[in-house]
């Protein structure tokens, strides 16, 4: 397998009155050539900030600490200035946001904003853009794409326009595909399909995509690794089989605990106490201690992530196995710093 | 848009009709320069033959009227493009930019706002003998764009944390590119509204200087010039100032009707 990306200790920190914040805390993880990586967490876990970083667009003030690596094939990322940098944009890595509805430029065409991306990296002329924007349109799945490219956002709907910010993100046929949220906007029927769009697009492309959502749902049968995130850092991570079948840190059995299941006794619903607490209000030791319900008196400490399985590892002392409830499946080993890599 | 609604629509209609006036009516009524009465020199009330009557140089005042209209539309049009363009490029620059790029330019514009434009232009203006119409224009101009900017830059501020821009940059739009594309194409609501608005204050602005005697200079006719004009012979003669009077008034009410007709017809709450 080809390594794509990597991102060691990830730090993104915003000026408070007093000091630094840091959103993001030291995030690793790697994306291999064909291969998809989902980032999972709730609302303020610093999932969408991440993904923005791998293109440089944290927005002001924030800043990437110094010692982060973000390594794309063989460019630093965090090297790059100005015109290098924007060459990477769409070319390297494209991007697809959240919200089809205002991710789109009112005033111009489909057509136009495919167009836009292909004439921003590639040398072709303007119609060979528009022919490119045109198969693009159908790679997508669009029907009757010469007429929709003459459309405008405002005359398409919700699943169109995510199929459009699909075919905008590749227009330069970048490497990785970053989808921030692709499904959060659109009706359930729709979601599927717009997954089943990205799938094939790997497949066929080779792309490397790294999927951020805050729904377990749509992560099984798509990735191929999920990294569950809270409060700024990856807490557990594992091939998504393994997650599925041993979720092992507290929070990631908590989330599963919150999803209604279809079939099994039926049982209530147990959500997790209390609610993500904002930056500035991270406790000391492990974040997740106050809502936690097998917190110890280890918890006090900040954990590293522990292997506790292969390619498993989670950001929790229960992964030692001398917490106050033991754990059949978890292997001893020492707390040992994320390298981002899987073996 | 403007047309949706009937105020706009008769702003619309009476600013066609003056156009195509000042266009074409030279043409067909008497020369604007031409002295009827060489040996009286005496302004004669309105009649079959001078519909508003004739000045105290026995010019026809309806010629006058309608040369005046073509000299104060062109001054307003390109006064006004030329305030739009410098306005709309500080504004774009300055809210996409940020940082100490915007203050700087936003104190030069907050300083410039300071200086009552009238007294500028008085400066400026009374400064030399006579004023070209080119000069005239580039200085009324160049003195106009400071409200246009500001009013540019907090649009810029509100469509820079649009999700479209962020994804314009993700897909490695140049700067120059998002901001006079994606970002000005979007301004040009509140661009057109201020350009309406601002022409009438232009024909006000050239009508006032011309009646100070600074703006149009004579004998071309302007309508600030005329009233001026007529200020000696305004008991024994009203027509000679009145005619002028209700040309700008007319004027400047229907550029402010297509004003506010574009604003509410832009304004996505309205529609």
């Amino acid at each position: 397998m080809t390594r794509v990306l990597d991102v060691r200790d990830l730090r993104i920190s915003f000026p408070v009155s007093g000091g630094r914040l840091h959103p993001v805390d030291g995030v690793s993880f790697s994306l291999d050539r064909g291969e998809t990586l989902a980032l999972v967490g709730e609302s303020g876990c610093g999932k969408s900030l991440t993904s923005l970083a791998l293109l440089r667009l944290v927005p002001e003030p924030g800043r990437i600490d110094a010692g982060s690596v973000i390594q794309l094939g063989d460019t630093d990322v965090l090297a790059l200035r100005g015109e290098a940098l924007r060459r990477i944009r769409g070319k390297r890595i494209g991007m697809i946001f959240q919200d089809p509805m205002t991710s789109l430029n009112p005033v111009f065409t489909v057509g136009d904003q495919i167009a836009e991306g292909v004439l921003a990296h590639l040398p072709v002329s303007k119609a060979e853009a528009w022919e490119r924007a045109r198969g693009l349109l159908d790679e997508v799945g669009i029907s009757d794409s010469a007429a929709r490219l003459r459309a405008y956002p405002h005359q398409l709907s919700g699943g169109m326009r995510q199929r459009v910010m699909i075919a905008i993100a590749l227009s330069a046929e970048p490497e990785i595909l970053v989808a921030d949220e692709p499904t959060t906007a659109l009706d359930v029927t729709v979601q599927a399909q717009i997954l089943e769009v990205l799938d094939d697009l790997r497949r066929r492309r080779g792309m490397a995509v790294l999927l951020i959502t805050h729904d377990l749902g749509i992560v099984a049968g798509r990735a191929d690794r999920v990294a569950v995130m809270y409060a700024g850092q990856i807490v557990e991570e594992a091939r998504t089989g393994d997650l599925f079948a041993r979720p092992s840190h507290p929070y990631t059995q908590g989330l599963f605990a919150s999803v209604p299941r279809i079939t099994g006794p039926v049982t209530r619903l147990t959500p997790i106490r209390g609610t993500v607490p904002p930056p500035t209000a991270w406790p000391s030791g492990c974040r997740f201690r106050p809502r936690c319900p097998q917190a110890f008196d280890k918890s006090e400490l900040p954990p590293e992530l522990m292997t506790v399985g292969e390619g498993h590892r989670m950001r929790c002392w229960l992964a030692e196995g001398d917490g106050p409830i033991g754990m059949a499946s978890v292997l001893p080993s020492h707390p040992e710093r994320s390298e981002g890599g899987i073996p | 848009m403007a047309w949706r609604t009937p105020r706009g629509r008769a702003g619309l209609v009476f600013l066609g009709f003056v156009a195509g006036l000042a266009l074409l009516g030279p043409a067909l009524l008497p020369d604007p320069f031409r002295q009827f009465d060489l040996l009286e020199l005496a302004s004669t009330p309105p009649s079959a033959e001078h519909p508003f009557g004739t000045d105290q140089l026995s010019r026809d005042v309806l010629s006058r009227v309608v040369s005046g209209a073509r000299i104060s539309l062109s001054v307003a049009a390109l006064a006004v493009t030329l305030s739009l363009t410098l306005g709309a490029a500080v504004g774009l620059v300055a809210g996409y930019w940020g940082g100490a790029v915007d203050a700087a330019l936003m104190r030069l514009v907050d300083g410039a706002l300071a200086v009552p434009r009238l007294f500028l232009l008085l400066l400026v203006l009374a400064v030399p003998e006579r004023v070209p119409l080119i000069i005239l224009i580039l200085i009324i101009g160049t003195t106009g764009w400071f409200t246009t900017s500001r009013l540019v830059r907090a649009e810029t501020l509100r469509l820079r944390e649009e999700s479209f821009v962020r994804a314009a940059e993700a897909l490695g739009a140049s700067r120059r590119r998002i901001i006079f594309r994606h970002l000005l194409v979007n301004t040009a609501g509140p661009l057109l509204v201020a350009a309406t608005l601002g022409v009438g204050d232009v024909i006000l602005l050239e009508a006032g200087l011309s009646f100070l005697g600074l703006g149009v200079q004579p004998p071309a006719p302007s309508w600030g010039g005329m009233i001026m004009d007529a200020r000696p012979v305004l008991e024994a003669a009203p027509w000679v100032g009145i005619f002028p009077g209700i040309a700008i008034t007319l004027t400047v009410l229907a550029t402010n009707l297509v004003g506010d007709a574009l604003r509410d017809a832009l304004d996505p709450r309205g529609a």
